[in-house]
């Protein structure tokens, strides 16, 4: 018998310390029974439905890989039509490939067009489901398994895409980025982003142990080196206005975090490693200095 | 006795689905579709169709996929596209049919680019028909209209479950203002009920819908769709028959015979060349020629055993295709009826033209020069099994 | 599950309760109650939701669903969670 009371059920097939499956059950916590989830192709949606079982207790739809936000924009509008709207949450939990790269089209349109939705982006920093390949949301000289190092490369060779920025110039009313490495301010942001009326956006930072190369056990704790290193800012922009920031008590350098992970393991061999981390961690200084972390 | 109008063929569909009362309209313009959205958002904006959201997607990507949210959140839904927006729809319309979403949609048929070309043919439908979708061609307005609330009808069946393309051709009959019966709301609400799916997102009863199959039960999901598509080769059928009982009218169900019972010549064709078609039967019965039309209504389900019983008597069969499967250089029709009476006893030969691609015009002197091709064709047999009708040689 | 397919595939929510993900595990955890102050936090940071308060306030896991994953070991402020290797 199952014994916990959480919407998110075990059994599900996410790997031992998967971030996905922390993510989804913290979503739910936050938000409550009272919603509908639409999901991408992804490691979340193939580990939670494998035909004929579920995950989701609440009610769930998959339907391709670069469409959630359409989906989502479809339920919204017929729960209004239908007069069912009322104080039901529509939330798409979209990975960072779904949501930065080939999903951008309908994202960019349902914010636009200003459905109240909320969707969620679990970011992960890499195509994990077909098995670690490069997305928009990989770091600078990370390597996953299309950014290989090489004598020719020291892996990924762009910083990631600024996704929340690109939804904040929609007019979303509501932009946070949070992480899984911290469950209140996450469950809190999630909630807060689907009761406020209109397209939000909620960018979760989610370490994942199969693709960046680090024990199961340490998911969370990857995750708050992330933020304190200030790699990932945590932060909530309400009306265009930026109106909280986390503030890092003791900021670490970004070699603590760097070494920490196999996709980053190059950086501390290759002849320009140091001179590649020395730019990293100019990327976590430049957060600090213009976020006040 | 029922009002006649002039319009637009786009009106009078746009009218059509007005009536069906759909609750969601997800669509992006596109020629020759967008007199139909245009009409559509206009009846949204008069607060005529109830409280219907018409949704300006930026893609018919985003269109098919909103049309998945809203039907599985229990909508009834409508749009309409063609060519290219139906193209940039593939993916998505496999996954409507798997998950047993019966959306509609209007397809105004246009060729396929490159080269763009914004005139008619059926390349752009008939690419999609390993999709899932069940498929009826119109042959004018007036059976474009009234082939809506028919969709819905057939579709929306529980034993059905699948998304439906009604086509009619672009320009040829999205633009001609013609003469239409409009569809009384009062007849439409007789004749369609209300769409009431058995599962629908709902927090109250939380269904997963999409999960991922493994090898072990996914062919049997694929063969449910066939059942769906063989309950819909009964229900096209009576469909029609409630549809005449109601409006009476009627355009044959899975398919439609002109001339048909003692022809030697049976043409095979789809949408609006069917008018042209039957103006030149006319004449050519006059003359003594004993020549027949076969109207295929619906592409998907393929009627095979109708079409075998329509054909059997015939001394050769002639259909006429505004598609081509390029590197096999024949028409959808040509191919499907050469299949469909392989393995029985009918051994009738089939004399496959192409033509009006990309909106060539098909004047009848090209249907009758077809018909004494294939006169010839009786006596001498057949030499070429498929070619085109109106290739400019002279440009080759 | 019922032995024939719903059309369309549509399934019962939270239904991977019956696959027991514990027969995954290598490493298993032990909690030791008498250290445990009651945070709660391996019960927040189980991607199993398979720590479950019990009526005292304290912890127990459902080894049914536990991975063995650590991350309740690894995240515990008072190393509450030792993890052994499991005996099979
Ligand atoms: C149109 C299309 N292209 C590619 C794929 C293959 N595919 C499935 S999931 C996936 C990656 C998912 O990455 P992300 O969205 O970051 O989610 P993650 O699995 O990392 O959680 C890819 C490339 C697909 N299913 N559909
Ligand atoms: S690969 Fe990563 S995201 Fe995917 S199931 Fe495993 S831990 Fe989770
Ligand atoms: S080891 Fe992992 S799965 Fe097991 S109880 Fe701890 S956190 Fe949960
Ligand atoms: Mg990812």
């Amino acid at each position: 018998m199952n014994k916990t009371t959480e919407l998110f059920a075990p059994g599900h097939r996410g790997c031992a310390g998967c971030c996905d499956a922390l993510a989804a059950k913290f979503m739910l916590k936050a938000v409550g029974e009272n919603c509908i989830v639409v999901t991408p192709t992804g490691c979340l949606e193939v580990f939670s439905t494998p035909f004929p079982e579920s995950a989701w207790n609440v009610p769930w739809i998959h339907s391709l890989f670069e469409n959630t936000a359409a989906v989502a924009s479809g339920i919204e509008a017929a729960l209004k039509a239908l007069g069912r709207k009322n104080d039901t949450k529509i939330m798409a939990i979209g990975g960072d490939g779904a949501t930065i790269d080939i999903g951008i089209r309908g994202l960019s349109g349902a914010f636009e067009r200003g459905h109240d939705f909320t969707y969620v982006c679990v970011d992960n920093e890499a195509y994990m489901n077909t098995g670690v390949q490069r997305s928009g949301g990989t770091p600078f000289a990370a390597t996953t398994t299309t950014t290989p190092a090489g004598k020719a490369s020291f892996g990924n060779l762009r910083p990631k895409k600024n996704m929340p920025q690109i939804m904040l110039a929609h007019g979303s009313p509501y932009v946070a980025t949070t992480s899984i490495a911290y469950p209140k301010d996450m469950m809190r942001k999630v909630k807060k982003a689907t009761e406020i009326t209109g397209p939000t956006y909620v960018h979760v930072h989610a370490p994942c142990t199969t693709g960046w190369g680090f024990d199961g056990s340490k998911t969370i704790e990857l995750g708050r080196l992330a933020v304190q290193t200030a790699l990932w800012p945590m932060m909530e922009i309400e009306n265009g206005d930026i109106t909280g920031v986390h503030k890092i008590r003791n900021k670490r350098p970004v070699e603590e975090y760097l070494k920490a992970q196999k996709r980053f393991k190059h950086l501390f061999s290759i002849p320009d490693g140091a001179e590649i981390i020395k730019k990293i961690q100019e990327l976590a200084d430049w957060n600090a200095d213009q976020y006040d972390l | 006795m029922s009002k006649l109008t002039v319009v637009e063929g786009s009106y009078a569909v746009a009218h059509a689905a007005k009536v069906c009362r759909p609750d969601v309209i997800p669509a992006y313009p596109i020629t020759p579709q967008t007199h139909i959205v245009e009409e559509l958002s206009q009846f949204a904006a008069n607060g005529e169709i109830g409280a219907c959201e018409y949704i300006t997607v930026e893609s018919e990507f985003s269109a098919i996929s909103a049309l998945i949210g809203a039907s599985a959140a229990g909508a009834r839904t409508y749009s309409a596209t063609t060519s290219q927006g139906l193209a940039l729809m593939h993916e998505v319309l496999f996954n409507a049919s798997g998950m047993r979403l019966p959306l509609v949609m209007t397809v105004a048929n246009r060729a396929m680019s490159a080269p763009l070309s914004i005139w008619n043919d059926h390349q752009d439908s008939i690419a999609q028909r390993d999709t899932g979708w069940i498929q009826l061609y119109a042959e004018d307005p007036q059976e474009a209209a009234d082939m809506t609330p028919q969709v819905y009808k057939i579709c929306e069946d529980s034993k059905i479950m699948l998304p439906a393309m009604a086509c009619f051709d672009g320009f040829i009959l999205t633009h001609v203002y013609e003469p239409v019966v409009l569809l009384e709301q009062d007849l439409t609400d007789e004749f369609l009920p209300p769409f009431a799916p058995e599962h629908i997102l709902d927090p109250s009863n939380p269904k997963t819908f999409g999960a991922f199959a493994d090898p072990s039960i996914y062919s049997e999901f694929r063969y449910m769709q066939e059942l769906g598509m063989s309950a819909a080769l009964k229900k096209i059928e009576t469909v029609a028959d409630e549809f005449n009982e109601i409006y009476g009218r009627y355009y044959g169900g899975l398919i439609d015979g002109y001339y048909l019972d003692d022809a030697e010549i049976v043409l095979v064709a789809m949408g609006s060349v069917i008018g042209t078609i039957k103006d030149v039967l006319d004449e050519l019965r006059a003359e003594g020629k004993k020549v027949g039309l076969l109207k295929i209504r619906s592409f998907r389900p393929f009627p095979t055993d109708a079409i075998r019983n329509a054909v059997k008597n015939a001394a050769i069969i002639v259909p006429l295709d505004k598609s081509i499967s390029i590197g096999k250089y024949e028409g959808a029709l040509c191919t499907e009826i050469k299949a469909s009476l392989y393995n029985t006893k009918i051994d009738i030969p089939v004399l496959g033209y192409m033509f009006g691609h990309g909106g060539r015009d098909i004047p009848p002197e090209r249907i009758k020069k077809i018909v004494s091709e294939a006169e010839k064709a009786i006596v001498n047999g057949i030499t070429i099994e498929s070619s085109y009708a109106d290739l400019r040689e002279e440009l080759l | 599950m019922s032995s024939k397919l719903c059309i369309g595939g549509i399934v019962e929510p939270g239904s991977t309760v019956i696959n027991k993900t514990g027969s995954w595990r290598t490493f298993k955890p032990i909690y030791h109650h008498e250290k445990c102050i009651k945070c709660g936090i391996c019960e927040l940071s189980c991607p199993e939701s398979c720590i479950i308060k019990t009526e005292d306030g304290y912890y127990e896991i459902d080894y049914d669903y536990c991975k063995g994953c650590g991350i309740c070991s690894n995240e515990c402020p008072r190393e509450t969670i030792e993890m052994v290797l499991e005996e099979k």
